[in-house]
């Protein structure tokens, strides 16, 4: 089963179950996505859905951009994302968030919040040295590798960029499917920062 | 008003009764004992009020065969089936934690004349 829907995060609250166990969510904000384009095997060579997502301002629209939304006939999208569907769709139709289901799982792709430039400790989880007693070893990365090689090995762990990167969560939980406010609520937490763009799609590895 | 609120609003519980610091309470808390249902009924006064929407939680203290118990409600849970305000206290703080380290006279709070 090959679904996915674009939405906005919102933020994290609680929801209490009628046990009274209280429950860690994620509000996602899910406007209608709609098919801007269908790509098939005779023309593309595969098949998926392109689909368009969020409002944009017709004047930061390029004309070529513009074009395209012209072709299939659909109002301007801000992003549009390639997914690949079981179901049968046509250009101009609308996926609604309906296509999940509570106790579903499901798998959550957004950008991670930026850190900027992060020492080895934030970025890597290495360990800091003694901040007294006499140490002048606090947050240094340490050791670099032996001196034989007489260089530092690819992929040697050290500071620099960290965040910002595609992040997928597997396997979380849909609590609760609200079409009338078109809102999605998903157990725990999920990638980014609020009013992020996340990509809600089936769990791969369902157990 | 935003999502969130909304969603929290919707499970607010509006049958409380106004709870204030240095009150008396009794909380009749929902406990489950080899399938059976019971109600437990936990009293003391409020020491501490944290707010924040769904997640507002009340801090109760007493004295419990002379050792003091602090138990903290999430006051929306459906696991309290109420909360009864039993006398009303008059302190000049926000938070009672002076009274964690005294015994006797002077860990009486003053009752608040309501009118």
């Amino acid at each position: 089963m090959a679904k996915g829907i674009l939405g906005k995060k919102i933020g994290m609250t609680q929801i209490f179950t009628p046990e009274g166990e209280s429950i860690p969510v994620t509000v996602v904000e899910v406007e209608p996505n709609v098919v801007v384009q269908k790509k098939s095997n005779e023309v593309d060579g595969y098949t998926a859905y392109q689909i368009g997502f969020g409002k944009v301002k017709e004047k930061n629209v390029t004309k070529p951009v513009k074009g395209h939304f012209t072709k299939a006939g659909v109002a301007l999208k801000r992003y549009l994302r390639e997914i690949q569907f079981d179901s049968e769709y046509n250009v101009g139709d609308e996926i609604s968030i309906d296509i999940f289901e509570p106790g579903e799982k499901v798998d959550v792709v957004g950008t991670s919040k930026g850190k900027g430039y992060a020492g080895t400790i934030k970025r890597w989880n290495f360990h800091r040295g003694p901040m007294a007693h006499g140490s002048k070893f606090h947050r240094a990365p340490g050791s670099l590798g032996s001196v034989d090689p007489a260089r530092v090995f690819k992929g040697k762990k050290m500071s620099g960029r960290m965040g910002g990167e595609r992040v997928t969560i597997q396997n979380l939980e849909v609590i609760r499917v609200d079409v009338e406010r078109n809102v999605i609520l998903i157990k725990g937490s999920i990638p980014g920062p609020n009013k992020g763009i996340v990509f809600i799609r089936n769990a791969v590895k369902v157990s | 008003m935003n999502i969130i609120d909304q969603i929290e609003r919707e499970q607010m519980r509006d049958d409380l009764p106004e709870i204030a610091i240095g009150d008396t309470v009794a909380v009749h808390y929902k406990v489950v004992e080899g399938g059976k249902e019971r109600i437990q009924i936990y009293e003391g006064y409020v020491m501490r009020l944290q707010h924040g929407g769904i997640r507002e939680t009340m801090t109760v203290r007493k004295l419990s065969h002379g050792v003091g118990v602090e138990r903290t409600f999430p006051i929306h849970s459906p696991k309290i089936a109420k909360i009864q305000v039993i006398r009303h206290g008059d302190v000049n703080r926000a938070k009672l934690y002076y009274l964690r380290g005294t015994v006797g006279k002077k860990a009486r709070i003053r009752e608040k004349n309501v009118y």
